[in-house]
């Protein structure tokens, strides 16, 4: 890991779950960010949503899913960001997302992409790849993850927020 | 589930905050618009499938075999 990639805050949810997860006042210092989550959904309901600075519109994105014997590709104009592990894969097991935001404190547009996979002792699991926009020049100051439905990250889910630097 | 956690990057601190009623409606709001797109992303992916499975039926009436078919993938 380069010695100019720097975690910046981090969260583990306890035994109570967590709706969403927000990284507010986030410094405008690095170049870009990475999220990188361990997470589990108590219920079946785990799509998951983004919002930066708590702005819901503008959102666009390209997904590429494949689940071990087939893939898809699917577009849309919202904040869609892939599907960590519900209640229906294995128990206690925890799916891995990464967000990559470039020149997140830039004045254009805000592009991101995303990786994910669950995991699943079973025949299927479904892994991402997402390419997104957010169509709003301002610079990224907060990030929230939330899921779309009824779902509730589960205890021992840990977001961390890391800053890069380009030098 | 009825709380968010939110952190201060500049202190550190994470703090659990009740949903707002506007947030719950949000929620519930997203997740009628998600579901309608959904449903129309496996439909076409759905027909995607089929057109394929025909064309490869089609394809064998023919007369070729399965690897010929294969290698026109």
């Amino acid at each position: 890991m380069a010695n100019t990639y720097e975690a910046i805050a981090t969260v583990t949810v306890g035994s109570g779950g967590a709706a969403d997860i927000t990284f507010s006042s986030i410094p405008a210092t690095y170049t870009d960010l990475i999220v990188k989550l361990s997470g589990r959904s108590t219920t079946s309901d785990a799509d998951m949503y983004i919002a930066f600075n708590s702005n819901t519109s503008n959102y666009s994105r390209r997904v590429l899913r494949g689940n071990g014997s087939a893939a898809s590709s699917t577009s849309g104009s919202d904040r869609y960001v892939g599907t960590i592990d519900s209640s229906g894969e294995t128990a206690s097991t925890f799916g891995n997302w990464e967000i990559y935001v470039p020149n997140y404190a830039g004045s254009n547009n805000k592009s991101y992409s995303i990786d994910s996979v669950e995991e699943n002792n079973a025949t299927q699991a479904f892994q991402y790849f997402i390419a997104g926009l957010w169509s709003n020049t301002s610079a990224i100051t907060s990030l929230k993850l939330e899921f779309i439905a009824a779902g509730t990250f589960a205890q021992y889910s840990t977001a961390t927020l890391y800053g890069i630097k380009n030098s | 589930m009825s709380h968010k956690l939110i952190v201060d990057c500049s202190t550190g601190v994470t703090t659990e905050v009740e949903l707002t009623a506007e947030e719950i409606a949000q929620r519930e709001a997203d997740a009628v618009a998600f579901a309608e797109q959904k449903a129309l992303d496996d439909a076409v992916t759905q027909a995607k499938a089929d057109a394929k499975a025909s064309a490869q039926a089609k394809l064998a009436a023919l007369g070729l075999t399965a690897d010929e078919i294969a290698a026109l993938n």
